[in-house]
């Protein structure tokens, strides 16, 4: 009985202190946005009266604003686009399949295997060659399409009843027509799990643009932090402004979409 | 298999028997090109965007000079990488990240993730939200949490000044070893919750049951992780560690905005070298796509390698 009680008390020690360390540095830094740098880099674990402060600021420092248009313009793009070409992809991979496209998917497939850094150069040439640098669609294109969200939609479609696209072709409905007033408005739940992961990498994505985004103004958030710290003297309360600024949109989209969020990453292994 | 017909399928069966066979035929033959047209554009694009370059990559890694001057170079990079002692450098490092973080990040995610899967834990949901709200944060941003977290007067020091466990400030980013192990700290707090989601949704699929049962037989909890839980989620564990290796070697956001890949170079990654051969040092185009290349071979190489070893045991 004793013994019964100790594991319990350990598994829940175990799991308390996990998840705070999980959320202190989150904490750590909303506390931060609200202080002044020295009491930041002091360890002060008490909020201050600075967050107005901060943020006069940052917006005077920074181009926070265009910076934020950015992300949200690019990330938004980035989804609608990624979620449309992968999903009738993915749909077409599993309604339509024969030997050609399966063996199409499985080279698809192959794509993950490739690392970024070893396209990028490249990539970069290309998009320098077609003037696409500093623009949306230079942002977006290289991952509007992924094998991993084709795939995701594949293994989802396999639950997508059959009976449906029948009995919608006998109406005289047009394969198009199939997808988009069928299969989108039944599949709900896996474009929300698609969309999730997908605005999440695209409003995150760092690498990509630090080499394409060279202007000032096309900028996105990743980018204008990672500036702010290059500096000499960083000025940390506001830094931590501008950090929780830019996490705040996609943890809220986590809290809202938390279930969508986990079936999302884990729906192409089922 | 024989399988009984919908009325909407009799229906459908009839239309098409008093249709003639060419067009039914043709009605195929429609709607396979229908299909087609339905992958081709998400599949040109990802010949565009990942086979092509991979190829460009290699032809690039012959060549030498930059603009106008590109000529052919031969073997000449490579021979060069191995004589690069950045390059070793940069490798060394991320293997160093990889041997050290990835199985242990993996491990604290299967315990987690048993842990949070019993169906009587109070605060279940509290805990998941919890222990998963790291992945939710951006690359760039936490790095720079973590930067401030671990200062020279910041946080961690203060705090294990004050616990009396060190008598000095730690210089985290000033030594290459403190350095290092700031890095895979903050890979894991980052990571460790991704990975469960894995073994959770993994976990749902083994029956309840089985642990009832093991436990009749006199099976305690950690014979039961390591009898039940770890065999059963093998398939899982695999493909997460391909996930994280394959992560680990291209890690980029992290040594860039934590470390800035130093002092003197010992936080390097693979990416970050690649990176700064083309767009921070006077760009040499050909000699990063040789680098690519490599790293390209290691992951294909290591992958391979996990998938024989999976499947082996």
């Amino acid at each position: 009985m004793i013994k019964r009680k100790l594991i319990t008390l350990v598994k829940y020690s175990v799991l308390s202190v996990a998840a705070f360390l999980s959320v202190f540095p989150l904490l750590w830094m909303l506390i931060s946005a609200t202080n002044k740098s020295v009491d930041v880099i002091a360890g002060s674990l008490l909020p201050g009266a600075h967050l107005v402060e901060n943020f006069r600021t940052l917006v005077e420092r920074t181009d926070i604003f265009s910076a934020l248009w950015n992300s949200l313009r690019n990330a938004s793009v980035a989804t609608i686009a990624s979620l449309i070409v992968c999903s009738i992809a993915g749909y077409g991979f599993e309604i339509y399949h024969d030997r050609g496209k399966d063996f199409l998917m499985s080279v698809l497939l192959l794509s993950v295997m490739v690392p970024f850094a070893a396209i990028m150069i490249p990539l970069f040439m290309m998009f320098g060659k077609a003037n696409l640098l500093n623009t949306t669609a230079g942002f977006v294109l290289p991952t509007i399409s992924t094998a991993f969200l084709i795939f995701l939609f594949r293994q989802s479609t396999r639950t997508f009843p059959q009976e449906v696209i029948e009995s919608a072709r006998l109406e005289g409905l047009g394969e198009l027509g199939i997808f988009f007033r069928m299969y989108v408005p039944i599949m709900r739940s896996t474009y929300a799990a698609a969309a999730v992961i997908t605005f999440m990498n695209a409003w995150n994505s760092y690498l990509w643009p630090v080499i394409i985004m060279q202007k000032a103004e096309s900028k996105t958030m990743p980018l204008l932090i990672s500036d702010l710290i290059a500096g000499y003297v960083t000025d940390y309360g506001m830094v931590m402004l501008a950090v929780t600024i830019s996490i705040l949109p996609t943890i809220l989209l986590f809290l809202i979409l938390q279930k969508n969020f986990a079936e999302g990453i884990t729906a192409s292994i089922k | 298999m024989e399988r009984e017909l919908t009325p909407d399928k009799q229906k459908l069966e009839k239309m098409l028997m008093n249709e003639k066979p060419t067009n039914v035929m043709k009605l195929k033959v429609k709607q396979n090109m229908i299909g087609w047209g339905f992958v081709l554009p998400a599949a040109l694009l990802i010949f565009t965007f990942y086979f092509y370059p991979i190829f460009r990559a290699f032809i690039l890694s012959f060549q030498t000079g930059v603009g106008a001057n590109i000529r052919f170079a031969g073997l000449a990079n490579y021979k060069r990488i191995f004589l690069d002692p950045l390059f070793k450098t940069s490798l060394s490092n991320v293997f160093i990240y990889l041997v050290l973080q990835v199985p242990m990040m993996l491990f604290l995610a299967l315990i987690l993730a048993s842990l949070v899967n019993d169906e009587k834990l109070r605060g279940r949901g509290l805990f998941r939200t919890a222990l998963f709200l790291p992945c939710a944060t951006s690359l760039v941003s936490y790095a720079i949490i973590f930067r401030s977290l671990f200062a020279l007067d910041g946080f961690v020091n203060a705090l294990l000044m004050n616990l009396s466990i060190i008598s000095r400030p730690i210089n985290w980013i000033g030594h290459p070893w403190t350095a290092r192990i700031l890095i895979v700290i903050a890979l894991t707090w980052r990571w460790t919750g991704y990975n469960m989601i894995f073994y959770l949704a993994g976990l749902q699929n083994i029956n309840f049951s089985i642990y009832e049962a093991a436990k009749i037989d006199g099976a305690n909890a950690f014979s039961s992780f390591f009898r039940i839980t770890i065999p059963l989620l093998k398939p899982i564990i695999l493909l997460t560690t391909i996930m994280s290796t394959n992560g680990t070697l291209q890690i980029f956001d992290e040594t860039m905005n934590l470390t800035n890949g130093g002092p003197a170079n010992s936080t390097l990654s693979i990416s970050q070298y690649i990176y700064k051969l083309s767009f921070v040092y006077s760009p040499r185009f050909g000699y990063a796509a040789a680098i690519s290349f490599v790293v390209f071979i290691i992951v294909a190489i290591l992958a391979f390698i996990q998938l024989k070893v999976g499947d082996e045991r």
